[in-house]
């Protein structure tokens, strides 16, 4: 079992997070790009998020965020360094291996909501079970999920029909339907003005305790953190508190 | 399946016009099978309604212009008849000509015929519906086609320069055409007097009652004849019934513009459906960029194309059939050469379909490309 001896704030939610779920990020590297154009995204990044723990990473344009978002949820394999989710290395697995990983315990927000056009609010939360291979009951009841964002009342809205900040909170329960382990979440309030983005992140952070999610949310909104369990800063693919 | 049903009724307008073009070249399909099929008819359902396995033509003879230029000789028939493997052998005569028909009315009526001579106690001789049997010297037994035209039974036909005058007896019930132009049959003698140019009360030249066009085959039941071993034996050149459809004036051409017009249609439907789902496909790439983060397989994601396009390629497919056999059975009560067969139709509606699901399968090979990765960062 694996703990980080080199945490910076040992603190009783973290403490023994491996032991009770979470993600682990561990010695990540990664370069991007090829010949002289290639890139450090990611330079010896180590994390440690525990299952309802709301982890929230800053940091200049260009300095590896997405990146580290994209090793942590299978997207992207690392160069070197390793990612555990509750314990298992998804960072070596097969892409179908990593798919079946994301549509099983890795949520994503993205910016904007990125949600199918064709799709209402409440079949946006179906759907992602269906992907997941899921049936109503092994995972949140899409309805309940869409009344806990305060969108219930717009169930039957199609993206269009929604405002930027409905968008995000569809966004958000479609990403928490299917019960994952870690929910991990790239700048949802590039798009909303203050008020909106507060409520979105008061939102990610509620959820995020209520679910046990493990969360790491990006951003480059410095007024939301307040929201946030603990905050982490990066600055040329290195990260630091 | 979850997204395809629901992606379908959301973008009804675009997938409807899709659908649209599929139903016209539908409706293609069918009005040129229905040619095609009335073509063939019009064009050998005289030669595929005789009870014949082969034809034996003059030495030599090339195919396109069999039927008006070989000669063969009776005592040919006779070296064919003693084979083994053929059950019979008998002389036909084939012929065009050009004719006055007089009605009873007392019209005169031109009239083209093809005019097959037959031995009237062969096994060529036609089965009647109406009307007597061959028998007469200068009777004949002709297409349904031509009582359709106006003529009836008891009426006589005069052919053109020579005043030959032959009276309608019977009539086959079906039709029987050859190069487009209605069947005649007469007894061999009174084709070989025709066919020598001779009138009613000349003798013809000598040898000319030893003469007919081919040699009618017949195969013993379940049995080929050795067609090679034949013509060596007898001094002939000799063609399956199927192949002497091609010595049928303007058959080949025909049938061959047909096909080729269908091929031109079976593709553009494929490359329009295969079109239509790579933009489609291109339209989707961040949504589909979506769906890959979110775990979904390539295999997901093309299923649930190909079920869009099963869907479309079916519906609209079903739609032209059905408009272009409406529009079909009106054509078949003019005198256009159409006919609507079930198989030829199943069978292009099964093709139009199949290559437009090979089109679009094309088409959703670009999903693998997309990246999940493109998901991440925002719209794009
Ligand atoms: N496909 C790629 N090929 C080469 N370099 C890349 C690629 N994607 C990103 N990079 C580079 O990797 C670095 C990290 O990019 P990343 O997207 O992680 O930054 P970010 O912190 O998310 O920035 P932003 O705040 O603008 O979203 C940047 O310098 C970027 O230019
Ligand atoms: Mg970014």
């Amino acid at each position: 079992m694996t703990t980080r001896s080199t945490s910076p704030h040992p603190d009783s939610r973290r403490a023994g997070a491996q032991e009770r779920g979470g993600l682990l990020v561990e010695g990540v590297t990664l370069s991007l790009g090829d010949g002289d154009a290639t890139v450090t995204a990611l330079d010896d990044v180590d994390l440690d998020v525990a299952s309802g723990e709301f982890v929230a990473i800053v940091g200049p344009s260009g300095s590896g965020k997405s990146s580290l978002l994209a090793v942590a949820g299978a997207l992207t394999t690392p160069d070197t360094g390793r990612v555990l989710l509750d314990g298992v290395d998804i960072s070596r697995a097969s892409s179908r291996e990593k798919a079946r990983h994301r549509r099983e315990r890795i949520g994503f927000v993205f910016q904007s909501g990125n949600l199918i056009p064709a799709l209402t609010a409440l079949d946006q939360l179906r759907f992602a079970l269906d992907v997941a291979g899921k049936r109503a009951g092994d995972g949140h009841d899409p309805r309940e999920l869409l009344d806990r964002v305060g969108m219930g009342h717009r169930a039957g809205h199609r993206p269009h029909q929604l405002s930027g900040g409905e968008r995000q909170r569809v966004g958000i329960a479609r990403a928490l339907v299917t019960r994952p382990a870690v929910l991990l979440v790239d700048e949802p309030t590039a798009a909303l003005d203050r008020a909106r983005s507060d409520d979105i992140v008061k939102l990610l952070a509620h959820e995020t305790h209520e679910s046990a999610v493990a969360t790491i949310m990006v951003t480059h909104d410095h007024d939301v953190l307040g929201h946030c369990d603990r905050v982490l800063s990066m600055v040329d693919g290195r990260l630091s508190e | 399946m979850f997204l395809a049903w629901r992606e379908l009724v959301f973008a009804r307008a675009r997938f409807g016009l899709m659908g649209g073009v599929v139903a016209l070249i539908a409706i293609l399909v069918v009005l040129l099978s229905g040619l095609s099929s009335g073509l063939v008819n019009d064009g050998v359902s005289g030669l595929q309604r005789l009870p014949v396995t082969a034809f034996a033509f003059a030495e030599g003879t090339k195919t396109d212009s069999a039927f008006s230029r070989s000669t063969v000789n009776l005592n040919q028939a006779e070296a064919w008849k003693g084979r083994d493997d053929v059950a019979d052998a008998a002389a036909f005569g084939n012929m065009l000509v050009n004719a006055k028909a007089t009605t009873a009315a007392g019209s005169q009526v031109p009239i083209d015929l093809a005019l097959f001579g037959v031995e009237p106690g062969s096994f060529l001789a036609p089965t009647v519906s109406d009307g007597a049997g061959l028998g007469d010297p200068d009777g004949i037994v002709v297409s349904q086609t031509v009582l359709d035209e106006g003529l009836a039974i008891g009426d006589t036909v005069v052919i053109d320069r020579l005043g030959t005058r032959l009276k309608v007896v019977g009539s086959t019930g079906d039709q029987r055409t050859f190069g487009h132009v209605d069947v005649a049959y007469l007894p061999l003698r009174a084709w070989q007097q025709v066919h020598a140019g001779a009138g009613p009360d000349d003798q013809a030249r000598e040898g000319a009652y030893e003469e007919a066009t081919a040699i009618a085959l017949r195969a013993r039941d379940g049995d080929r004849i050795d067609l090679a071993g034949g013509d060596a034996a007898a001094g002939t050149t000799s063609m399956t019934l199927d192949e002497s459809f091609s010595a049928s004036p303007g058959y080949s051409a025909e049938t061959s513009t047909l096909t080729l017009i269908q091929v031109f249609l079976y593709a553009i439907s494929a490359l329009v459906v295969g079109t239509f789902f790579t933009v489609w496909t291109i339209q989707r790439k961040h949504e589909l960029a979506v769906v890959r983060a979110m775990g979904a397989s390539t295999g997901y994601l093309m299923r649930d194309t190909m079920i869009q396009a099963t869907v479309i390629l079916t519906v609209s497919t079903a739609a032209g059939f059905l408009l272009g056999v409406g529009g079909g059975t009106l054509l078949t009560t003019t005198p256009m050469p159409f006919a609507l067969e079930a198989g030829p139709l199943v069978f292009a509606a099964l093709l139009l379909v199949g290559l437009g699901l090979a089109g679009a399968a094309a088409a959703v090979g670009r999903i693998v490309r997309v990246d999940p990765l493109a998901a991440l960062g925002g719209q794009r």
